[in-house]
C-alpha cells in the first residue's frame, strides 16, 4: 500500500467546496419547507372524507416509497421532455426531492394528526371555532410537535439524498466533488473531505433543529396517563 | 321562558339507541342536574345540546334557535353555550392566558388587549390570576378544570354545560372546582350539569333529572328526589347506592 | 444505432433485475450479520464498545450513501493490489450501510422490552447472553420484524445507486437501453415498475406484520 494522502490538493479547491455546501444547504432547507407544507396537505387529504382523495394520496405514497429516488429523478429529467415538459437540472432536482420526501412527511404528519385526541377538536369547536380554525390554532402545532423528531430525521435524510441529484447534473456538493476529483486525481481525499462536510451538515441540522424545536414548542410535553377517564363513551 | 328545549330527541350510535324520545325544558337562570348510571345517555344528551353529536330524531332549540348541523349556526350557538369537559381539554401548547383569549381573538375577533383584560377578569373569578402565564401541564387537575371553566366564561355564555367535570379529579381537588360552579349558580348562570356528585347536585340544583336507559326516567326538585319521595324503584335504588 | 424500444428491451431490463436481486440479497444478509454483531456491541455493558457502535451508526447514517459508494469504490481500486468486480464494491458499501439501519431497528426493538424482563431473567440465574437469547430476543423479534422487512425495501432501492459506479443492475441497464432507444420515459417507467414489483409486496407485508402483531411502538424508520 504505497498510496500517499495529499489533502492539500483538496483544500486548494475550497471555494468550490464552499459553494457546493451552500447550494446543498439552500436546496435542503427550501425542499424541506415545501415537504412540510405539502406533507400537511397530503396528510389532510389522506384523512379526508372523500374516498378518491384518500386513495390518490395512498397510491402516490406507495409508488414513491417503493421506487428508487434515482429512477424518479431520471423520469423527471430525462423522461418528461418527451411529453414536452422540459426542466433544467436544478428544477428537476428540487422537484424530485420534494416529490420523494413529501411521501414520507405526509405519513409522518398523518401520524401526528392521529395522535391528537378528538377531545381537543371538540374543545375548540365548543368555544365556537370553525373546523379550519380548530386545525390552525388547536391541532397543527401539537401534531407537529408529537412527530418533530421524525421530521428532523427526515430532514437529515432529505439533505443526504440531495447528493443523488448530482446524477442529473445539478451542481451541488457531490458534483463538485466529482469535478475536483477528475482534475486533481486525489479521489480518496476528495470524497473523505466531502463526507466529513456532509457529516458536519447532518450534525448542524440536528443541532439547529433541536434549538428551533425549543423555540417552537416552548411548552413541555403533556404527560399522558395523568387524566383517568372512567369508561363512558355513551 | 325556557332557554333549552328538547322535543322528543332520539340519538343512536349505529343500532344502539342512546336517547329515546327525550323531552325537557330548562328555564333561564335555573340549574339542572342530570344524574344516572354510566351509559344511561346523560353525557350524550349534553353533547347533543351543544351540537357535538348529531341527533337522529326530534328537535333541540337553544335560546330560540334550532340546533342543526350547519357549521355557521353551530359556531354561533357554541359561542353562547359554554361546555366544560370531563378531561378539561385545555390546549397544551398555549399558556393559560392564551387558552382563554384564543376564543375571543380568533372566534369573536376581539382585540388582544381587550381579550387579555377579560382573561384576567375570569381568572380572578376562578381564583387563578397568578397562573396567567403557566402552561396547562404545570397545573393540577383542579386548576386545569377551573381554567377550562374560565375559558368558557370569557365568551360570556348564556348557558353552561358541565359534563362530569370532577370525575377525572382526585377527591381532594374536586372541592375547588365545585366551589367555582356553586358561585356561578348563585350568580344566576343557567347551567346543566351531568354529575356523580349527589351532595353537590342536591345543594346547587333547582331541578334534578334522573336518566335511565336513554330516557328521562324521573325529574323534580332535589328535596323530592333525594328526600325519599322518589317514585320509581330505579331511582330509589340509584339514590341508595350513590348518594349517602 | 437508434432503434425502437421493444420487447427485447423489456426482457433485457427484467433480466438485469437479477443483479438487483443478487446484490440486494447479499447486502441484506451481509448487513444483517454485521448489524447483528454490532447490535450486541451497541447494547453491551462495556462502554467503549457501545460508543464504537454508536459512532459507526452515526457516520453511516450521517453521510450520503452515494458518497460512501464512491469512497469505497476508489479506496478498493486504488489501495488494493487486485481489482475487485463492481459487485464486490457495491456489496461491501451496501452491506455496511444496511447494517447501520439494522442496528437502529434492533436496538430499538430490544429497548422496547421493559427493563424488568432483563432483571427477572437475571434473577433466575441467567447470564447476560442467556437473558437476551431466551427472554429478550423472542419478544423483541415481534417488534422488530416489520421494520426489518421494511429494511429490505430500503436496501433494494439503495442498490439503484450502484448504477453510478458502473455496476450493471436494472437502473444501469435502463440507462443503457435509454441511450440506444432514446425512449427514456418508457425505459425508466419499466425500470420503476420492476422496482415496484420487488418492493410493493414487501411494503405490504411489512404493514401487515405491523398490524397483526399489534405493535404500536416500532422504531421510527423512513426512507
Amino acid at each position: 500500500m504505497d498510496y500517499v494522502f495529499q489533502f492539500r490538493e483538496v483544500f486548494r479547491y475550497w471555494p468550490l467546496l464552499a459553494e457546493g455546501t451552500v447550494v446543498t444547504i439552500a436546496m435542503s432547507i427550501g425542499a424541506m419547507v415545501l415537504c412540510v407544507i405539502f406533507g400537511t396537505l397530503g396528510a389532510l387529504a389522506r384523512r379526508s372524507r372523500t374516498m378518491i382523495l384518500r386513495w390518490l394520496v395512498i397510491i402516490y405514497i406507495d409508488i414513491i416509497r417503493n421506487t428508487p429516488f434515482l429512477v424518479q429523478l431520471f423520469i423527471l429529467f430525462f423522461g418528461l421532455p418527451s411529453l414536452g415538459i422540459r426542466l433544467d437540472a436544478m428544477s428537476a432536482g428540487v422537484l424530485g426531492i420534494v416529490i420523494y420526501n413529501t411521501a414520507f412527511t405526509t405519513e409522518i404528519i398523518r401520524a401526528g394528526l392521529q395522535a391528537i385526541h378528538k377531545s381537543q377538536v371538540e374543545s375548540g369547536l365548543s368555544i365556537g371555532m370553525s373546523r379550519v380554525q380548530v386545525f390552525l390554532y388547536v391541532v397543527i402545532v401539537p401534531a407537529l410537535q408529537k412527530v418533530y423528531p421524525a421530521l428532523v430525521s427526515q430532514f437529515v435524510l432529505l439533505m443526504l439524498g440531495t447528493s443523488i441529484v448530482s446524477a442529473i447534473g445539478v451542481e451541488e456538493l457531490t458534483s463538485y466533488a466529482h469535478q475536483i476529483q477528475t482534475t486533481n486525481f486525489r479521489s480518496i481525499e476528495v470524497y473523505l473531505v466531502v463526507i466529513c462536510i456532509y457529516m458536519a451538515l447532518t450534525l448542524m441540522i440536528r443541532f439547529s433543529m433541536r434549538a428551533l424545536g425549543r423555540v417552537l414548542f416552548r411548552y413541555r410535553h403533556r404527560r399522558p396517563g395523568r387524566i383517568t377517564l372512567p369508561v363512558e363513551q355513551l | 321562558m325556557s332557554i333549552v328545549h328538547l322535543n322528543s330527541v332520539s340519538k343512536n350510535f349505529g343500532h344502539i339507541e342512546v336517547l329515546k324520545n327525550v323531552s325537557m325544558d330548562v328555564a333561564r337562570g335555573s340549574v339542572v342536574s342530570i344524574i344516572g348510571r354510566s351509559g344511561s345517555g346523560k353525557s350524550t344528551l349534553l353533547r347533543c345540546v351543544n351540537g357535538l353529536e348529531p341527533i337522529q330524531g326530534g328537535e333541540i332549540t337553544v335560546n330560540g334557535k334550532k340546533v342543526t348541523r350547519d357549521e355557521r349556526a353551530l359556531k354561533a350557538l357554541r359561542q353562547e353555550v359554554g361546555f366544560v369537559f370531563q378531561s378539561f381539554n385545555l390546549f397544551p401548547h398555549l399558556t393559560v392566558e392564551r387558552n382563554i383569549t384564543i376564543g375571543l381573538t380568533v372566534v369573536q375577533k376581539k382585540a388582544r388587549t381587550e381579550a387579555k383584560a377579560l382573561a384576567e377578569q375570569v381568572l380572578r373569578q376562578v381564583g387563578l390570576i397568578d397562573k396567567l402565564n403557566a402552561y396547562p401541564d404545570e397545573l393540577s387537575g383542579g386548576q386545569q378544570q377551573r381554567v377550562a371553566i374560565a375559558r368558557c366564561l370569557a365568551l360570556s355564555p348564556k348557558l353552561m354545560l358541565f359534563d362530569e367535570v370532577t370525575s377525572a379529579l382526585d377527591p381532594e381537588l374536586k372541592g375547588e372546582v365545585l366551589r367555582v360552579i356553586a358561585d356561578l349558580a348563585s350568580a344566576g348562570m343557567t347551567m346543566i350539569l351531568v354529575t356523580h356528585e349527589m351532595h353537590f347536585a342536591r345543594s346547587v340544583s333547582h331541578e334534578i333529572k334522573f336518566m335511565n336507559a336513554g330516557k328521562i326516567w324521573e325529574s323534580g326538585p332535589p328535596e323530592k328526589l333525594f328526600g325519599g319521595e322518589a317514585e320509581t324503584p330505579e331511582l330509589r335504588q340509584f339514590v341508595q347506592h350513590h348518594a349517602y | 444505432m437508434l432503434r425502437e424500444f421493444g420487447m427485447g428491451d423489456v426482457y433485457y431490463l427484467v433480466a438485469s433485475a437479477r443483479w438487483t436481486f443478487v446484490l440486494s440479497l447479499i447486502a441484506f444478509v451481509g448487513g444483517g450479520l454485521i448489524g447483528g454483531l454490532m447490535t450486541l456491541a451497541r447494547i453491551s455493558r462495556f462502554a467503549p464498545l457501545r460508543w464504537f457502535a454508536a459512532g459507526y451508526v452515526e457516520v453511516l447514517q450521517g453521510t450520503p450513501l452515494l458518497m460512501q459508494l464512491f469512497l469505497w469504490f476508489f479506496m478498493l481500486t486504488l489501495l488494493l493490489p487486485v481489482e475487485l468486480p463492481a459487485l464486490a464494491v457495491a456489496a461491501i458499501a451496501l452491506s455496511l450501510n444496511a447494517s447501520s439501519f439494522a442496528i437502529e431497528i434492533w436496538r430499538g426493538s430490544i429497548e422496547a422490552i421493559p427493563k424488568t424482563q432483563w432483571e427477572s431473567a437475571a434473577s433466575i440465574g441467567m447470564s447476560r447472553l442467556q437473558q437476551l437469547r431466551y427472554i429478550i430476543a423472542p419478544q423483541a423479534i415481534r417488534i422488530g420484524i416489520a421494520p426489518t422487512v421494511g429494511l429490505a425495501v430500503i436496501v433494494i432501492k439503495a442498490t439503484s445507486l450502484t448504477a453510478l459506479i458502473g455496476f450493471v443492475e436494472v437502473t444501469r441497464a435502463g440507462q443503457l437501453v435509454s441511450g440506444v432507444t432514446f425512449q427514456p420515459l418508457l425505459t425508466y417507467s419499466v425500470v420503476a415498475l420492476i422496482y415496484l414489483a420487488f418492493c410493493w409486496p414487501l411494503s405490504i407485508l411489512s404493514r401487515r406484520l405491523e398490524q397483526n402483531l399489534d405493535v404500536n411502538r416500532t422504531p421510527e424508520l423512513s426512507q
